[in-house]
Parts: C-alpha cells; sequence; structure tokens
C-alpha cells in the first residue's frame, strides 16, 4: 500500500480554455508508468470531469493523484460554493449550469455520474459556502 | 472504416493529420456536450461534434479517440490544432450538418456502438 508517486496540480478557475490540463498531465504520467490502458482511460475520465466542475462550478482549486501498487487515488478539493444535495447532484442530468457553460458544451449533468461509473471509490465532501472536495480510487488490478 | 473513407463520404477537408488517414475507428459518437461523449467509452471511435473549443480536444483525449469531425462548416482554432497535433488526432471538417453527417456514417455502416461489416 506504500505510496510510489505523487502529483500536485493548481487548477486555475479563471481560464476556461486551460481547464483540464492536469488530466492531460495524468494521463501521460500513466502512460509513462506502462499502466493498462483501460484503467488509464478511466483515471483519465474521471478526474478531467472533476477538474472541469472545479474550474466551471467552484472558481478552480488543488488536484492530488498518488499512484500506489494498487490503485490510483485522486483528490479534488475547492474553496467553492459546495454542494447542497449531493444526491440531486448525483442524478444524472441534474445540473445548475448557466447557458453560457452550456454553449461551451458542459452542463449536460452527466460529469458526476460518470465519475462514480469510472471508479471503485468516490466519496463528496461537500460544505456549502466553504468548499467540495471529492476523492476517487481506481483499483489496478 | 478508415478514417480516409469518413473524409470521402463526408465531403470533409483535413484539417490535420494527413498522415493518419490510413487509421480506421470503429464506432462514432456525435454530440455538443461533452460529458454525453466522455459517458460513452467505446475503442477507436470517432467524435463527431459541432462545438468549437480546446475542450473538444482534450475530451477526445481522455476517450482515446483518434478523429474528430467538425460538422456545419465549423473550423477548429489554430489552439485547437496544436492540442491535436500533439496528441495524435485527426481534425476533419465537413459543410454537412450533424444530423446528415451521423447518418451517412451509419448507413455506410459505422453503427453507433457495434462493428458491422466495415
Ligand atoms: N466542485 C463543485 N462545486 C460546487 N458545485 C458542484 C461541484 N461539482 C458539481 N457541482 C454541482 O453538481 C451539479 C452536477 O454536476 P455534474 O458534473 O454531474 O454536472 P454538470 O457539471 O452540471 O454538467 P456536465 O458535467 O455534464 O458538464 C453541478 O451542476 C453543480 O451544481
Ligand atoms: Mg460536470
Amino acid at each position: 500500500m506504500s505510496e510510489l508517486l505523487n502529483f500536485h496540480f493548481v487548477v486555475d478557475g479563471d481560464d476556461f480554455t486551460c481547464a483540464g490540463q492536469a488530466s492531460v498531465q495524468v494521463k501521460k504520467n500513466l502512460r509513462q508508468l506502462g499502466l493498462p490502458p483501460e484503467i488509464i482511460r478511466r483515471v483519465s475520465i474521471a478526474m478531467y470531469e472533476g477538474e472541469i466542475n472545479m474550474v466551471i462550478h467552484a472558481g478552480g482549486g488543488v488536484a492530488d493523484v498518488n499512484i500506489t501498487e494498487d490503485f490510483v487515488e485522486i483528490i479534488l478539493a475547492d474553496k467553492g460554493p459546495g454542494i447542497k444535495d449531493i444526491s440531486q447532484a448525483m442524478q444524472e442530468g441534474y445540473s445548475t449550469a448557466t447557458d453560457n457553460i452550456r454553449s461551451l458544451g458542459f452542463g449536460a449533468g452527466m460529469g458526476l455520474p460518470n465519475m462514480k461509473r469510472y471508479t471503485d471509490y468516490m466519496s463528496i465532501d461537500s460544505v456549502v459556502g466553504e468548499g467540495t472536495t471529492i476523492t476517487m480510487k481506481v483499483n489496478i488490478n | 472504416m478508415k478514417i480516409s473513407t469518413i473524409k470521402d463520404l463526408l465531403d470533409a477537408k483535413v484539417v490535420c493529420g494527413e498522415e493518419e488517414l490510413s487509421r480506421h475507428v470503429y464506432s462514432a459518437c456525435g454530440s455538443d456536450m461533452m460529458s454525453d461523449v466522455l459517458a460513452y467509452v467505446k475503442d477507436q471511435a470517432v467524435l463527431l461534434t459541432g462545438l468549437i473549443n480546446s475542450q473538444v480536444i482534450r475530451t477526445a483525449e481522455m476517450m482515446d479517440m483518434n478523429c474528430i469531425v467538425f460538422v456545419r462548416a465549423k473550423l477548429p482554432t489554430a489552439e485547437m490544432i496544436e492540442l491535436a497535433r500533439e496528441s495524435g488526432i485527426v481534425l476533419l471538417a465537413t459543410e454537412k450538418r450533424m444530423y446528415e453527417a451521423c447518418g451517412i456514417l451509419y448507413n455506410n455502416g459505422l453503427v453507433g456502438n457495434r462493428v458491422k461489416n466495415v
């Protein structure tokens, strides 16, 4: 269970164009480590959805990725508005995104359900007015 | 289906990745909502979209997609082309609208989630 590697990223909340760069970098790093493509894809998609959410809903945040022999762990933490009703937010199609965000291709209400679908473990820790921390794990074996 | 066949069927122009046109795709996905695309994992799929921003390229990269077709005569920006080059993704642009472009590919055997004889 010892940690082999970890990566830390600051996710800028003001620049939608750059959103997703941390996930692209993680994907490259995981490829270099030679992890199976299916695992890499699941980690990348889940992290990318979470990273985009931090940018469009929370004004940015930080991302940490820990790689052990057994799993890849992704922790996304922001100091945004928080999520009032987590079970509602987890429903497919639920979104508070504005028309502006929708015109950028996001706001289908599929991000959190996708994150759940592609990971083996996911927890959402959120306090309204303080922020949100999402922890996800993808098992390697 | 070869990417070059998609190009011919859609009367599309190659924006970048000319040298990769002999690669194959086995399924397709058409959407302007990136999370809809991200919900759909299939190997070697092509993405058809009318959305123009760098997240389209990143979404395809996350999904290991190797070809994006921009519909409705939309053209990707220089920044998007650069990102696509880095990731080895072929970009095509067609004047056809989404519905028609998807219909043509489907009719020619590139079905949504399984492979017919292509
Ligand atoms: N980090 C966050 N901070 C605050 N609210 C969030 C955060 N992440 C998600 N939410 C809330 O949960 C809702 C659902 O999120 P989800 O990612 O499923 O959909 P979306 O981001 O609105 O659209 P999509 O992901 O399909 O582009 C969001 O609309 C938003 O209200
Ligand atoms: Mg989202």
